[in-house]
């Protein structure tokens, strides 16, 4: 938030800006399975050395492909990569946003404006992290698994899906150190019961200081009565219809508990990485 | 050198580019430099606080937007002491805009923002009284007449009053609220429009309907915006769908003295300042050495009253 009321600089001057609008070239767009495809853009250094795990990108989908776009589309950063100059996106084809977002190929231009948004936090004490996710929550919650690697931190990733060849990242948290468990619906191990059984064992051992989770309001509901359980605290990456992606326009709010008030606060600006204990389910 | 700047009641803007209320806060700050602009118009507060409109706020349509956000608000307070402050850092000028359920809370509120920091007001006529009948003030000349005497008899600042497009009485609204003591005329707000999910058949808001914005509703502005130009002798500030240097131009030669820029801002965040360097260039390349040498230019022959102020299409 503006805490500060200082002139702030030309936007020419980096010092200032916080998010660039800015065309990046793709260097790749290519389905990973049949449901979702990574998107990898040529960014620049100083564009990658300002994001962080759990904030996202308002992307200009091209009208392309017959479709008309018009809105800008929020969508969480997948990885970013100072190293490579890479920055990716994970994203299922669903409307006419994603579905121009396909059409996109190699030298192809997409204007992104980011990154935004308030990223996961990893505190001090929270040795043992614990993610849970589902489906394409999985992409928002990948980079933290970057995040964890770089601190030192251990991380167990439970990735859920329909399918198991509709898990994704698994991979991905197994590259970067973390223990994966998987649960699909087709082998019968995603059900709730289950889930919280696998999650009350980690506790059992040692190995759940937080938790972090995305998307799906049965595994708030879950999280949020093992967490009040044991005192674990956790955050939540949260969606809501977007249009300025920058706080403005006050589209995107959400209610939290705060205290013994519930609040409205908006996912591109206070979000999308909120307090798990104070998220309502929907 | 080309000289941008325009006149707005008294008020000098050093060019003809500003927001338009709903679409700026202080967080635009962190994209550009905010003394680029013409002027800065905040989004619209009430007296108390407001909570605002059930989710989804905003769908989109084709080429356009819906929103119905319901104007959430900190109230007076919060404003003074924070939002006020902000903009004291800037040499552009602040308006304030501003709305109230009934005529009288509407003046309280106008006498209240009058203070060191504020060069005029925005009064929002134009959104819809929910608690009362769901009619907005500027829907007709009597009721815009009767606030617009109250809310001058409130402030000693300039007056802007904005419009909405929700009316068959344009050039009468433009008149009463120049003759309830308005300063300019902001023309206009978005238009009041619907869009329902064929899968769920549910409204694709959560408020049921809400305001359409973007390119779409251009030529309705432009149109309102040309009548009030001829109806009065106050300025028109131009609103509704304008994103591009040509669309300024337009407005402009239709009698506009500045624009304001909305929706375009939320594609585009540096819009207003790609506008403003495009309308220097556009205007060097025309051989004008001022932007007020386009204000009101349109050819548009000798029009009798009843073509000029239609309220429906011929």
């Amino acid at each position: 938030m503006m805490g500060v009321h200082k002139k702030l600089v030309p936007a020419n001057d980096a010092v200032s800006v916080k998010a660039f609008e800015m065309p990046l070239a793709v260097k790749e767009n290519l389905p990973v399975n049949g449901e979702y495809r990574k998107l990898v853009l040529d960014a620049p250094a100083d564009l990658l050395a300002r994001c962080r795990a759990g904030q996202f990108f308002h992307l200009l989908c091209p009208q392309a492909g017959g479709e008309t776009p018009y809105l800008r589309r929020p969508m969480s950063i997948y990885g970013f990569y100072p190293e490579t100059g890479e920055l990716h996106f994970l994203y299922k084809v669903t409307g006419a946003g994603t579905r121009a977002l396909a059409t996109l190929g190699t030298g192809d231009l997409l204007n992104v404006l980011g990154p935004l948004g308030e990223p996961f936090t990893i505190a001090d004490d929270w040795q043992n992290l614990v993610l849970v996710a589902r489906g394409v929550g999985l992409a928002t919650l990948a980079p933290l698994a970057l995040e964890a690697n770089r601190l030192g931190r251990h991380l167990t990733a439970i990735c859920s899906a329909r399918h198991p060849d509709y898990l994704m990242s698994t991979d991905y948290f197994a590259d970067l150190g973390a223990d994966v468990i998987t649960l699909t619906d087709a082998e019968g191990t995603s059900e709730p019961q289950n889930l919280e059984r696998v999650i009350e064992e980690l506790v059992a051992a040692g190995k759940a200081h937080a938790f972090y989770t995305c998307g799906s309001n049965r595994m708030l509901r879950l999280l949020q009565e093992i967490g009040a359980r044991h005192g674990i605290p956790g955050q939540i990456a949260l969606e809501q219809q977007m249009a300025c992606g920058i706080g403005m326009c006050h589209c995107c709010v959400r209610p939290f508990n705060r205290g013994d008030k519930q609040v409205h606060l908006r996912v591109c600006r206070e979000g999308p990485v909120f307090d798990m204990m104070e998220a309502i389910a929907w | 050198m080309v000289d941008l700047s325009v006149d707005i009641a008294g008020l000098k803007l050093k060019n003809p580019i500003m927001p338009a209320s709903g679409t700026f806060s202080e967080e635009l700050a962190e994209v550009f430099d905010l003394d680029r602009l013409g002027a800065h118009v905040t989004k619209t507060i009430t007296r108390g606080w407001r909570d605002g409109n059930p989710t989804p706020r905003v769908c989109e349509v084709n080429g356009s937007m819906l929103n119905s956000i319901g104007i959430p608000s900190k109230g007076v307070g919060a404003f003074l002491e924070k939002v006020v402050p902000f903009y004291r850092h800037y040499e552009t000028p602040l308006v304030v805009s501003i709305s109230g359920n009934t005529a009288d809370e509407f003046a309280t509120l106008c006498s209240e923002v009058s203070v060191d920091g504020v060069a005029a007001i925005e009064v929002n006529i134009s959104c819809p009284n929910i608690e009362e009948d769901g009619k907005a003030f500027a829907i007709r000349p009597s009721s815009t007449y009767d606030v617009m005497c109250k809310l001058r008899a409130a402030t000693k600042l300039p007056l802007w009053a904005k419009l909405t497009p929700n009316t068959g009485e344009t050039p009468e609204v433009a008149r009463a609220a120049e003759e309830g003591g308005a300063d300019a005329l902001v023309v206009a707000n978005t238009i009041l429009s619907m869009a329902i999910d064929i899968h769920s058949r549910r409204p694709k808001l959560g408020n049921l309907m809400g305001g359409l914005s973007g390119p779409s509703i251009k030529p309705i502005a432009l149109r309102m915006a040309y009548q009030c130009a001829r109806a009065t002798r106050i300025p028109v500030i131009g609103c509704g769908g304008i994103s591009t240097v040509e669309d300024v131009i337009e407005f402009l030669i239709a009698g506009a003295s500045a624009v304001q820029v909305g929706t375009a801002t939320f594609i585009h965040p540096t819009a207003m300042v790609s506008i403003i360097e495009g309308l220097e260039s556009w205007l060097a390349a025309e051989g004008l050495s001022s932007v007020r040498d386009l204000i009101g230019t349109v050819i548009d022959g000798e029009q009798n009253e009843a073509v000029v102020f239609m309220e429906a299409a011929p």
